[in-house]
């Protein structure tokens, strides 16, 4: 049996492999022996062996030659050597998909599947669903069911297993084996329970009721099989998971009282269970946390892994619950699983002092070299969260990351290290010439397109304004010369923000722009040539409004209006003004635990929330002439909740006019409303035009009915307003079950929350990256200043937060940060006014007995400013 | 965190490889789509086998993927599940496939003795792991069910220590029959 190999391949050394040199079409010719009488099975076996051992390789079969070999192999059945027999069914199955008309074996696997020999059966069973299709598995459905309840395990197992593999396929047939299936499940065999257990939950996982009644049964009657055990974990968790079950429910204390399973392999699928689980507190998580912790010494390192990895897991959100293992895990630090170590240390990382990370952080640049990207990744992440932990480290992780950086990695794991660096240099600015630095030494030998334009950007950014501006432009200038296209272009861009920020390296600044005018690619030279014209006329204003800070509008709104504006031809310029701007994500810094997430940088642009409505309001004729939409709201709520009617409105601002979209849910089942609107009766001189109504409102469909305001023309500065709003509608009484409405209806009114306009709503964010240029380019032709005092405000933070959320304007400079123990603070604002016009704050607040403010308004149109004190006062 | 919370299936192996010490493929077999084709499979196997094959430890997580692993002269043995997987599980799966090869071989587990008894190693597969269940676990009732009888042999050409395995294998069998678990 083992010298059945050519002799040759012995001589060409022990490394040979006898399978090494095969030639499909030579095996296929072999096949031809099985059509010889009497069968040779040992040859023929041989030949079986090599058939799927190319098929194994990814050899490609044709349909006509795996057909013409599968149907010779089916000779073979007449042969009665078990070995050749058990081939037979594997090639059947690996040929399941290449050859045609494979049903052609279902009689003699139907005859091997009901026989006598045993070791057949289980086989046969496999190999026959395989090949069997819906209408096939019906006729074979009484032997599936015997086969189901078999006592010889393998049969049962296969059974079992086949029919889980045929759910997906016939639900309708393999739901009738329910009973069969219940029947295997009390077997005394543990791969047969285990099976069982699985096919009946894939059955009934819909019901939530059976799946209750199944988890009931066998938590009480206890099962054999470790498997089924973790399966029922599982089963359970997604039960409490769906059902919000609190956690003294009998399915959390099964999980629990697994903890003391015999079985490993169940301890720590529940451990890993509760750890898993939602809104878990410190007590529940403590058994858990301690079995975890006696497996950290486990001699096994699958075990090992397992224990640590979800210790870290527990660490992201329960720290102090891990501190007790701290001791395990510095143990764990040296071991020779590098992925243990590194899972060990990261969470040692979150869990311990500040006087602890120099030591991890020395212990960890020993192996880092050693370990996988993904787990490089996670160190990134940890450090990264570290530095918002203990912002005083910075100057040690900014070395261990320029390190990292410096070793090979692959894009994701240079991504995360990149921005790693960019979030403590914006977190600390006393680390800023280090870290940009360290960033400069790395695009000089950057591979990724991605990471050194964002690094270019960042550096056109914040490198002007460092003491010595002039030694970044080396390292700029290096990428003009040796890069491809897009980090030339970005290279160019960056390098005009120097001119335009420091006069005495203007000319130098010029000359390499002329250089770069030559260059070979368009968008290169296109740059080159504009920033040069640019920066020659030597004006703030021109620099702040095209090289400081750019475009201010949403792209995708940009391509719409330009679209419009050529399909109509006119001589008129196209107005910048028309766009739409651009929203600000409104995302809140600090809640973001971990700030390097692999998904940060979306690939596609997508339409902004704005966007989205900009389309649906077009898309009614009676908001068609409104111009663009300037601005969208945040959604207010006009009703409490769980009432009979959810109502919320969302303010959308036009030029001259307010569009008020209600969204409004009907939570009453016996109910149907049609002719839905919100009157509103305004306070000041707003002038309700339209109503547009929701024409029908069914049972748990949102609608959205609309009113619209003219805002108004003859008093700018009445920017605020309050609305008393009520929802008038026809109410038709229907069958709760069918939904079916009575013929007759009859009036009847809601009385909503007050929806108040305030100057936010005139008012969009517009971010201004350079503050300082803005301002200068706006001038002080308008310029007003007033003071104020804020005496409720105890705090210059509080300050800070309510001003900004008042005049809803975009902090810039990150002057929404106020420093610790500071008695005066500046805060910068920069939005566009309703109408298109740019306004800029500058806010200065000095805490004594309250918060003193000076305010200074600037914008290029004199009632907005005044709009602006008028509303602050 | 709460996208973990594991949808309860039985479905647990994503592959089965068994490579060389030169990071060829002896032995592959993926049960879903993750690396659908040779091309994909093929570089994730050489990504495995370079991250693994000169360490000893036992698991790895490699492309979002939970590897578990065991070498042994010059065969490289993994068992590919999900990182959301019972790591135990796949080690069981991994035991299991090695501890029958083992019994096969006559714990003789080389690249040569398993590419002479490819059949075994086939059949040992299709009966631990079926389409990404687990089928069996334990290393007794494969090697018992994979049968691999040397009946074709004449008695003269086996020694000693196979004819006592042929006899204890048909012994088992007996027992098997007479008493089924």
């Amino acid at each position: 049996m083992i010298k059945k190999f050519d002799k040759k391949d012995e001589e060409s050394g022990s490394g040979s492999n006898p399978f090494q040199h095969l030639e499909k079409s030579a095996v296929l010719q072999e096949a031809r022996i099985f059509n010889e009488t009497p069968i040779n099975p040992r040859r023929c076996l041989h030949i079986l062996t090599k058939i799927i051992y190319l098929l194994n390789q990814g050899e490609h079969f044709g349909t006509t030659e795996a057909t013409e070999a599968f149907f010779a192999m089916t000779r073979l059945f007449q042969s009665n050597d078990q070995t050749l027999r058990r081939m037979c069914y594997l090639t059947i199955k690996e040929m399941a998909n290449i050859s045609e008309d494979v049903i052609i074996v279902t009689s003699s696997l139907t005859k091997d599947m009901t026989g006598k020999e045993d070791v057949y059966r289980g086989p046969a069973i496999r190999a026959l669903c395989r090949i069997t299709d819906t209408t096939m598995l019906q006729a074979i459905e009484r032997y599936m069911k015997q086969a189901i309840v078999d006592k010889v395990p393998s049969v049962s197992s296969s059974a079992l297993v086949s029919s889980l593999h045929m759910v997906k396929m016939s639900y309708d047939v393999v739901k009738r084996w329910v009973n069969e299936a219940q029947e295997a499940a009390s077997s005394d065999n543990i791969m047969v329970q285990y099976h069982a257990l699985g096919l009946l939950y894939h059955l009934r996982k819909n019901d939530r009721l059976a799946v209750t009644k199944m988890l009931n049964k066998f938590t009480k009657s206890g099962l054999k099989s470790p498997f089924a055990y973790c399966m029922l974990i599982r089963i359970a968790s997604k039960l409490l998971d769906e059902t919000e079950g609190g956690h003294d429910s009998p399915l959390f204390d099964f999980i629990e009282s697994c903890l003391r399973n015999k079985n490993e392999m169940v301890v720590y699928e529940a451990a890993s269970a509760i750890v898993h689980m939602p809104n878990c507190t410190a007590r529940e998580l403590a058994p858990a946390v301690s079995v975890l912790q006696l497996f950290c010494s486990s001699p096994k390192a699958a075990l090992r892994y397992a224990a640590v990895r979800t210790l870290n897991k527990v660490a992201m959100k329960h720290p102090s619950a891990v501190t007790a293992c701290n001791l395990d895990l510095e143990n764990l630090i040296t071991d020779s699983n590098r992925s243990i170590a590194t899972l060990a240390i990261t969470t040692l990382l979150k869990t311990g002092s500040e006087s602890s990370v120099d030591r991890l952080m020395k212990q960890i640049s020993s192996f880092v070299s050693e370990i996988s990207d993904e787990f490089k990744v996670v160190v990134v992440q940890a450090i990264s969260a570290l530095c918002q932990k203990y912002p005083r480290k910075h100057s040690v992780m900014m070395n261990f990351l320029s390190n990292m950086l410096r070793d090979d990695g692959g894009f994701e794991y240079k991504r995360a290290i990149v921005d790693c660096i960019i979030s403590i240099i914006e977190e600390n600015p006393e680390s800023k010439e280090t870290g940009l630095a360290h960033l400069c030494e790395f695009i000089e030998d950057c591979e990724h397109t991605v990471l050194a334009t964002k690094i270019l950007h960042l550096l056109g950014k914040e490198g002007p304004r460092t003491p010595q501006p002039s030694k970044y432009i080396r390292f700029i200038f290096n990428r003009v010369v040796l890069e491809s296209e897009a980090v030339r272009a970005a290279a160019v861009s960056a390098l005009a923000k120097f001119g335009a920020q420091n006069d005495d390296l203007l000319p130098s600044v010029l000359v390499l722009m002329q250089r770069c005018m030559m260059d070979s690619d368009d968008e290169v030279r296109d740059r080159a040539t504009f920033y040069m014209n640019v920066l020659q006329q030597k004006q703030k204003a021109l620099n702040a409004a095209y090289i400081f800070n750019g475009l201010s509008v949403s792209i995708p709104g940009l391509e719409k209006s330009l679209h419009q504006y050529t399909l109509e031809p006119t001589e008129k310029p196209f107005d910048m003004k028309s766009v739409p701007l651009a929203t600000t994500p409104i995302t809140d810094h600090k809640s973001d635990i971990t700030p390097v997430s692999s998904s940060k940088l979306p690939d596609k642009l997508t339409p902004s929330r704005q966007d989205i409505y900009q389309e649906q309001l077009a898309a009614i004729p009676d908001f068609q002439g409104l111009g663009p939409l300037f601005k969208s709201s945040e959604q207010v709520q006009l009703t409490e909740a769980e009432t009979e009617y959810v109502v919320r409105c969302v303010k959308h601002t036009f030029a001259g006019h307010m569009v008020f979209q209600f969204d409004c849910t009907n939570t009453l089942n016996d109910q149907l409303l049609q002719k839905v609107v919100v009157q509103m009766e305004p306070s000041e001189s707003y002038e309700v035009v339209t109503y547009i109504p929701a024409s029908s409102l069914p049972y748990s469909q949102p609608g959205s009915c609309y009113t619209l305001v003219r805002l108004p023309e003859d008093d700018p500065t009445a920017v605020s307003c309050t609305f008393s709003c009520t929802m008038k509608y026809l109410v038709k009484d229907c069958d709760p079950n069918t939904g079916e409405p009575d013929d007759d209806g009859y009036d009847d009114e809601y009385v909503l929350e007050d929806l108040e306009v305030t100057v936010a709503d005139h008012i969009q964010k517009v971010l201004k990256a350079n503050f300082g240029a803005a301002w200068e380019e706006v001038g002080d032709e308008f310029e007003k200043e007033e003071t104020f005092a804020l005496a409720s405000v105890r705090t210059l933070d509080e300050a800070v937060g309510n001003i900004i959320s008042f005049l809803g304007m975009q902090p810039c400079e990150r002057s929404d940060k106020v420093p610790e123990n500071k008695n005066s603070h500046v805060l910068f604002l920069a939005g566009v006014f309703r109408g298109g016009h740019d306004m800029l704050v500058r806010a200065r607040l000095a805490l004594a007995d309250g918060v003193t403010m000076q305010v200074t308004v600037r914008s290029g149109e004199e009632t907005v400013v005044d709009v602006i004190l008028a509303s602050v006062g | 965190m709460d996208s973990s919370i594991l949808e309860p299936s039985l479905y647990t192996v994503k592959a089965v490889l068994i490579l060389d010490n030169d990071g060829d493929r002896l032995y592959a077999k993926y049960y879903d789509d993750t690396y659908p084709t040779v091309k994909e499979q093929k570089a994730f196997e050489k990504n495995i086998f370079n991250k693994t094959h000169r360490t000893d430890s036992e698991i790895a997580l490699l492309e979002g993927l939970t590897v578990v692993y065991k070498s042994n002269i010059d065969l490289f043995f993994y068992v590919i599940g999900s990182s959301h997987e019972n790591e135990l599980m796949l080690m069981a799966v991994l035991n299991c496939l090695f501890d029958s090869l083992s019994q096969m071989l006559r714990k003789n587990v080389e690249r040569r003795a398993l590419l002479e008894n490819m059949e075994g190693l086939f059949l040992a597969v299709d009966e631990i792991v079926d389409g990404g269940v687990i089928l069996e676990s334990d290393p007794q009732q494969v090697v018992h069910r994979v049968a691999l009888r040397g009946d074709d042999v004449p008695l003269t050409e086996q020694t000693v220590t196979q004819v006592r395995k042929t006899i204890l294998a048909s012994l088992s069998m007996l027992r098997y029959i007479n008493f089924p678990t």
